[in-house]
């Protein structure tokens, strides 16, 4: 194996370690202290929560690398932080400070509107979002070692992780029921490399560990990604805008990991406080999951 | 190389639970600790081996029939709360304190040590050894490399793939544990009486020859 093919492959292989997993959305040392302490597989580190970045409005940018650092230090799970769409420059630092992920974000303002990141060019991991396979195996085709459902980032609402996840899901159903021979057409329809459709063809999944994301509030939201075949599950704005974090944070990691055991659930969802104030999929005024197609 | 599709609702290998035929008796199952990681990958190896297995996300699935555990790659804190909220923790540690086989990589092998040099936390302790977490630092000091695996005076592996995602090794061996690898001076696989424990992810490759011998525990 090359040194890059086994790079990418040992990025592929984190995104194993951290299946069955939250992965949530901190803005300080002290929230990624309380991410930990309640199960968080890994953090994301960010200087605004989708929900403010959508309230607050402008550019939004990768997080001050002062701030990543500090969260870095303050705890010992994989830390990942964001880059615009398109930033080359914002990932290499990223990766000079060492980060764990890189997750190259429609919830920042795209620096590009065409080209995505060349990702086979870093050493460090990427993950990317989609809301389709094709989506997805383009992302995967320019090295992202991990994909995330879209959804509607900082809504509170999760039907559009929902709708992805079914999208991408009935996709992949559809490619693996094709004739060898159909592959060729459906690759091109996709817009996608036919290697990449050949292995989802062939292996009825994708290529690298696929989670949920976007719109997460609750443990039973969860629990429902899990259902559809998420592999994990992003929780941002769903924690650190609710009444009670520390509490809500610790349902979400235990319904994720017993996502079928219903009495478990019913428990959990128990007294969790306020939620983050919802808004619906027609209130809101940036359709995030359309950057970056 | 991800688990297969079938893995990721797979909950008992096709023989465990199967009333029609081929149900194993009492204590032929492995076990799988399920509450987070990269179980499923290790259900895909005992399936190249025709070992019955069970998943074990709560005390229900912890019976009789579970004769051995896995317990997986994944994150040691997440997977150190859940055997908390489940109750898990006592019923493992009491099986492994009576003798039960037991096999845990890179996370699991933190949940067995005795001690962490860089963590306040001890789990299991059932591994005579202090074992440093994120030792090769984070995912940039991930890398793969093969290595022998000394399991007696005269049983090895040799050219065994071994792969280190953020892994961690062992900073100091106790007088109970015996050493199986080491890597590039430093110690990352130990065996002590039932209990077997690697840095590294031995279910990342296809190569089986370990939890054969685990299997043989």
């Amino acid at each position: 194996m090359t040194a890059t093919a086994n790079r990418n492959e040992l990025n592929k292989n984190l995104a194993q370690m951290l299946k069955g997993g939250v992965i949530m959305d901190v803005t300080t040392p002290e929230q990624a202290r309380i991410a930990e302490d309640a199960g968080a597989c890994a953090v994301m580190a960010l200087e605004r929560i989708p929900a403010d970045i959508r309230a607050a409005g402008g550019v939004s940018r990768m997080s001050d690398p002062a701030m990543i650092k500090g969260i870095q230090e303050a705890v010992s799970i994989p830390v990942m932080a964001k880059v615009r769409i398109g930033h080359i420059a914002e990932a290499r630092i990223l990766q000079a400070i060492e980060i764990d992920y890189i997750d190259e974000s429609e919830v920042l303002s795209p620096a590009d509107d065409v080209y995505h990141i060349d990702k086979r060019m870093f050493d460090v991991p990427f993950v990317c979002g989609a809301k389709n396979l094709g989506e997805a195996l383009r992302r995967i085709g320019e090295g992202a070692a991990m994909i995330r459902t879209k959804g509607e980032p900082g809504t509170g609402d999760v039907i559009q992780a929902v709708r992805h996840m079914r999208t991408m899901n009935r996709e992949i159903g559809e490619l693996a029921a094709l004739r060898d021979d159909e592959v060729y057409e459906a690759a091109k329809k996709l817009a996608v490399p036919y290697e990449l459709a050949l292995y989802v063809h062939e292996n009825r999944r994708l290529p690298v560990v696929n989670f949920a994301a976007g719109g997460v509030a609750t443990p039973a939201d969860a629990a429902l990604m899990m259902e559809l075949g998420a592999e994990g599950v992003f929780v941002g704005s769903g924690i650190f805008k609710s009444g009670d974090p520390a509490k809500r944070a610790a349902a979400i990691v235990q319904a994720t990991a017993n996502w079928r055991d219903a009495d478990l659930l019913a428990r959990l969802s128990e007294n969790l406080g306020e939620a983050m104030v919802g808004i619906n999929e027609d209130e809101i005024e940036t359709i995030m999951a359309a950057r970056g197609e | 190389m991800v688990v297969s599709a079938e893995y990721i609702t797979r909950e008992h290998s096709r023989t465990d639970g199967d009333p029609s035929g081929g149900t194993p008796g009492s204590g032929e199952v492995t076990g799988i600790l399920a509450l987070q990681g990269a179980f499923a990958e290790h259900a895909a190896m005992l399936d190249r081996l025709g070992a019955p297995w069970r998943l074990v996300r709560d005390l229900d699935d912890l019976d009789d029939s579970i004769g051995r555990l896995i317990l997986p790659g994944g994150e040691s804190t997440t997977q150190g709360k859940l055997l908390k909220s489940t109750g898990l923790m006592e019923p493992i540690a009491a099986r492994i304190a009576d003798g039960m086989p037991v096999f845990g990589t890179c996370a699991g092998m933190i949940l067995l040590a005795s001690h962490l040099d860089n963590d306040p936390n001890v789990y299991f302790a059932a591994l005579d050894a202090t074992v440093r977490r994120n030792a090769y630092g984070r995912q940039l000091g991930s890398f793969a490399t093969t290595a022998t695996l000394t399991l007696g005076d005269d049983s090895r592996i040799a050219d065994f793939p071994v792969v280190f995602i953020r892994g961690p090794f062992v900073a100091q061996v106790g007088s109970e544990a015996h050493v199986v690898a080491e890597v590039d001076g430093n110690v990352v696989a130990l065996r002590q009486g039932n209990v077997l424990a690697t840095a590294f992810h031995p279910e990342l490759t296809e190569d089986t020859r370990l939890h054969e011998y685990f299997l043989s525990l």
